[in-house]
């Protein structure tokens, strides 16, 4: 294609507080509708805004960890326009200066398959900025109904520059980003509940040129795979208009999930005149800057970074520490259990394999898998598995029956395997026994194995670990049942 | 600022504000705005290079809530009363469309 | 007993302790009065009279049991129809919010109830308090109790007129460019504007943010203190809302008065000034001089572009504020829509009354898109023009002494036509809006035409305790605060 596409991002993440921005009604989501909401949310007269100083301080953490230099002040425009979901048919926001200026996103492009790694790059913002979330609007065949608990929810903006130019690098950005805000404990960034939209800012130019086209833009993306999608669908909406030497007319535009296809929001554009004015209501507030200070050190590590100290320290494989990083709640389990023992790759390889498996298959259908806070699971009982298996113990076969058992008791390994009674039979002369058993009784492997068919000597080891119900130790076997063999000659 | 001869777009401005004005308001406003916005011509006389805008009648800054602490919230009665249509606890308006 | 109703609080509360009186009597006496006169009047929008007896009758059982709240426990305050009381209607004096009852108390009301008094009614006003006269109200125009074919002024009229007229003992008005003292003058009674955050403005239904504040109308000056040491206080609901330590203005007055400084500024007594007007304030002035005060002329050389200022600033705060009057979650909605944008521009078409469309209309256009830097934000500028005119005024003098008003009252209709000239009769009021400053309104006189004249007394930010001292010298030395209108 001659074209390139140039993609701005801004995305809407609610700030996760208890309470509402300018008053102290509470949110949380799935509540009965209208059951959140005060005075101040419903916009009845007389009622005032007052801010709520944690949500200030959770998006400068936002800035912080995306790189953002904060403002000096935090200051409140009114956003003047007509809607039924907004009360005051003004939104609070910061139009002339955003809490947040600047700052970057590492983004991970996709590698040539799903287990190498990708290049890394940076991606610019222009800036964050707070503002009230609205109330949501459902619609009937008839008519529409608003619910307001909904409103007033404190909703950070983060816009980017226009520098995304692809759909998988859009794709990058948003997993990226969601990434950071969730370890720092921001938002959730549940698309589906609406803690994050996208919208995305589309145009096209010619290959190596400097100036932007026009665009267009797509509003309320409301899954990652919306926004590919969109934007694949937009490209080649804009390519076939430029090849056709006609142009693109600035628009903003809806994406249709079902049908796949997009459409033009107003056939008329109205104009956008919002009259921003400074809200004389609230005061400007200016930002301490010793608590942005110790905001900045109590950061958490950026996932990426972890995710290079996973490589460079524990010699994880990246197919490992791409699974672990995605996740906080994950990489910080894996680090607690390797503080009770150290033996990374197999702590590592127990949480990406079983427990992940464990909490997929044990999530109600059609929910996202359980969170390890949902379950009985403890960090020692991997670092105790693990030590079990290394030290002999258990066999690795029988660590997944543990796992299984820990994972749903709750009970500790050692617990399970006193209980159970699953530790390795050690017991040599009975072992030896049953091993000259199995080579009387198999004169046809054992001849195969003498010819150099190592496998063949599995067939021997079958009924052993029958009859010892799979307490022996594998390595001990191998070794005792070669040295018969080679002794019967 | 503007000259008075630029006169008033009535029907922008009343979209804006979504107000139904009848055509004999449009025209008494009209008229009367635009004597008003002569009279704001005042403004020009006085140099206001390097002064400060003044948004809040005192500078009171750093007010806020702390603690994050949830407070009461309404019964959903409250909202089911006052509106002029609603149904599941929720306000009913015409269908919007986007 | 007959004439409880015009009695000071002082007394009300020396016979309420001596058991001279009940509360409930008192209440009594000023729902009779109030039956008696209000045909005439229309100084209520609404009135519970069964509401106001049952409070009354609680402030009797505290008082038997000894717990009585203090000076304010059984004297029954009107209350402007713009102040949220919870359960009562709340309507600003406009169709739009008909049938409308607030869920909760604005924090004022909370303070005098916490007080004890006994919230009395409704009072009328100009819709969404913006107007001069109290004719723009959708529920009939209040007449002014000295001259029924004048208006009581705005936009709080119906607590100037009442408390006038004996309808209340005192009463809660608001002020967004003179709307307390412009009446008060009007009615011959005293009516103040606080210090910009020294009132909470919660529960105040919004006009102007950066320029609203509640203030007390009462026929003396020792009765707006008291109101107004009642309902100050930081408000955590307000974020304008001041930290100031609390001040004890009554009783400030009984303590002999300083000879203060007091301001002419020259600019307020040039033209358009009726002549009466000024030689009852020139003639205050020069008994002022004679009693020990020092008068020294001054200049606030941008007081004639306080008109423009205060329209740009006040018309788009409120284009803004009351955008919140759709149709959708209360107020009126029309019955004729049928689409979104129908139920938002019909309801507010209906809803609304003229003046309050004139300056929603005005303020959306001065903050659109290509004119907000040469109205609103160059406005903006000017008033910090206007604030530090005042601040360079009072590095010289206490307070600033000017007419409230051009003029005495007028007549009804006289100006309904032309909005410009009903504008200017806020000249002497709105700079004290804009500099966030306090200022009162006391009568000093009376035309030929037996209506009264009011002087206005400026003080700096917090400078209440000096203009309440200064008024209440020159009351206590002159009869006016005993006139009473012949109904």
């Amino acid at each position: 294609m001659k074209y390139e596409v140039v993609i701005g991002l801004e995305i809407h993440v609610q700030v996760k507080t208890k309470t509402k921005m300018f008053t102290a009604a509470p949110y949380r989501y799935g509540a009965d509708p209208n059951t959140l909401t005060d005075a101040v949310v419903l916009g009845l007269p007389g009622t005032l805004p007052v801010l709520n100083y944690e949500a200030i301080e959770r998006c400068a953490q936002l800035g912080l960890m995306l790189g953002c230099e904060i403002a000096e002040v935090c200051k409140w425009d009114r956003k003047n326009y007509f809607y039924p979901d907004s009360p005051k048919n003004y939104q609070l926001t910061q139009n002339e200066q955003p809490l947040c200026i600047g700052g970057s996103v590492e983004i991970e492009l996709p590698g040539a398959a799903r287990n190498i790694e990708g290049t890394h790059r940076w991606v610019q913002l222009n800036r964050i900025h707070l503002e009230e979330d609205p109330g949501k609007l459902s619609h009937t065949a008839f008519d529409s109904l608003i619910d307001f608990n909904r409103a007033g929810v404190p909703l950070a903006e983060i816009v980017t520059e226009p520098d995304l130019y692809s759909s998988e690098e859009a794709v990058a950005f948003l997993n990226a980003l969601r990434n950071l805000i969730t370890f720092a404990g921001i938002s959730d960034c549940d698309m589906e509940k609406g803690q994050m939209r996208c919208d995305a800012n589309v145009s096209l130019r010619i290959k190596g040129s400097d100036v932007l086209g026009t665009r267009t833009e797509m509003k309320n993306l409301n899954s990652i795979s919306n926004v590919r999608a969109s934007i694949e669908y937009e490209i080649k909406r804009q390519a076939k208009i430029l090849e056709a030497g006609e142009s693109v007319i600035q628009e903003t535009r809806r994406w249709d999930a079902t049908k796949n296809v997009s459409f033009s929001l107003r056939s008329k554009e109205e104009a956008h005149d919002y009259r921003y004015f400074p809200d004389p209501d609230l005061m400007p507030v200016s930002m301490d800057r010793k608590r942005i200070e110790s905001l900045r050190e109590a950061l958490p590590e950026r996932p990426f970074d972890r995710q290079r100290r996973y490589q460079e320290k524990y010699f994880l494989p990246y197919t490992i520490t791409s699974v672990l990083c995605a996740d906080r709640e994950l990489s910080d389990f894996f680090e607690s259990a390797l503080s009770v023992y150290d033996s990374p790759k197999a702590i590592a390889n127990y949480i990406v394999n079983d427990l992940l498996r464990e909490l997929s298959a044990n999530s109600e259908v059609g929910d996202s898998a359980l969170l390890i806070s949902d379950t009985k699971m403890k960090a020692e009982f991997i670092a105790e598995l693990v030590e079990v298996v290394e030290s002999g113990i258990i066999s690795k076969q029988i660590a997944k029956d543990v796992f299984s058992e820990m994972f749903h008791s709750g009970d500790s390994p050692k617990t399970i395997i006193e209980k159970k009674d699953l530790s390795q039979n050690n017991d040599d002369s009975a072992i030896e026994s049953l091993c000259l058993e199995a080579i009387a009784n198999n004169p046809k492997a054992v001849a195969q194995y003498k010819e150099g068919n190592a496998k063949a000597i599995n067939a021997l080891k079958g009924p052993i670990m029958k009859a010892t119900k799979g307490k022996a130790n594998p390595a001990t076997l191998d070794a005792l049942l070669q040295k018969l063999i080679q002794g019967s000659e | 600022m503007p000259k008075s001869d630029k006169k008033i777009n009535i029907d922008y401005v009343a979209q804006l504000a979504r107000l139904e004005l009848s055509e004999e308001d449009k025209s008494k406003l009209s008229g009367q705005l635009n004597d008003i916005l002569v009279y704001f011509e005042k403004l020009n006389s006085v140099n206001v290079e390097g002064i400060e805008p003044m948004a809040h009648a005192h500078k009171v800054d750093n007010v806020w809530r702390e603690g994050d602490e949830p407070g009461a919230v309404f019964s959903k009665d409250i909202l089911n009363k006052m509106a002029p249509e609603s149904r599941e606890d929720q306000v009913v308006v015409p269908k919007v469309v986007e | 007993m007959s004439d409880l109703f015009y009695s000071d609080i002082a007394s009300l509360n020396q016979g309420l302790e001596s058991k001279a009186f009940s509360a409930v009597e008192l209440m009594q006496s000023v729902i009779d009065r109030t039956d008696a006169v209000e045909l005439k009047i229309n100084a209520f929008v609404d009135r519970d009279v069964e509401d106001a007896l049952k409070q009354g009758r609680a402030s009797d059982e505290r008082r038997a049991r000894g717990e009585s709240l203090g000076p304010f426990d059984g004297i029954p305050v009107g209350i402007k129809d713009i102040l949220a009381v919870k359960d009562q209607s709340l309507r600003c004096a406009s169709k739009m919010l008909e049938g409308y009852h607030s869920p909760y108390d604005a924090t004022c009301i909370t303070k005098l109830k916490e007080a004890g008094a006994i919230i009395w009614g409704r009072l009328n006003m100009d819709e969404f308090a913006m107007g001069s006269s109290t004719e723009n109200s959708a529920y009939g125009f209040t007449a002014n109790p000295w001259n029924l074919d004048c208006i009581p002024g705005g936009s709080s009229g119906g607590s100037a007129a009442a408390v006038s007229a004996g309808e209340a003992i005192v009463s809660l008005g608001t002020d967004t460019g003179g709307s307390i003292r412009q009446p008060a003058a009007f009615c011959g009674v005293v009516g103040m504007k606080p210090t910009y955050g020294l009132v909470s403005r919660y529960g105040l239904v919004a006009f102007a943010s950066s320029l609203d504040q509640v203030g007390p109308l009462s026929r003396n000056v020792k009765d707006s203190a008291l109101l107004l040491e009642t309902i100050t206080g930081h408000d955590p609901l307000d974020s304008t809302s001041l930290n100031q330590p609390k001040v004890n203005y009554s009783s400030a007055l009984d303590q002999p008065t300083k000879k203060m400084t007091l301001g002419v500024p020259k600019e307020f007594f040039q033209q358009g000034i009726d002549q009466e007007v000024k030689e009852a304030v020139e003639k205050a002035i020069a008994w002022y001089g004679s009693k020990g005060y020092a008068i020294e002329e001054i200049s606030l050389p941008h007081s004639e572009l306080c008109v423009p200022v205060y329209y740009i600033i006040a018309t788009a705060e409120a284009s803004s504020n009351l955008a919140r009057f759709d149709g959708v979650r209360y107020s009126h909605r029309s019955k004729d829509a049928e689409n979104m944008l129908e139920l938002f521009s019909k309801s507010r078409g209906e809803g609304f009354g003229e003046e309050v469309k004139r300056r929603i209309i005005l303020g959306t256009y001065v903050l659109s898109s290509g004119y907000y830097d040469a109205y609103y934000l160059r406005a903006q500028k000017v008033r910090s023009l206007i604030r530090q005119d005042f601040e360079q005024a009072f590095t010289k003098v206490d307070a600033i002494i000017t007419p409230t008003s051009p003029t005495p009252a007028f007549q009804r209709g006289e100006k309904n036509n032309d909005p410009l000239a009903m504008y200017l009769n806020d000249i002497y009021t709105i700079s004290v809006n804009l500099a966030g400053l306090p200022a009162l309104s006391l009568p000093v006189g009376m035309t030929q035409n037996d209506l009264p004249i009011g002087m206005q007394v400026i003080g700096k930010a917090f400078g209440e305790s000096d203009i309440l001292s200064i008024a209440h010298d020159f009351e206590k030395n002159h009869e006016f605060k005993n006139m009473r209108p012949k109904i």
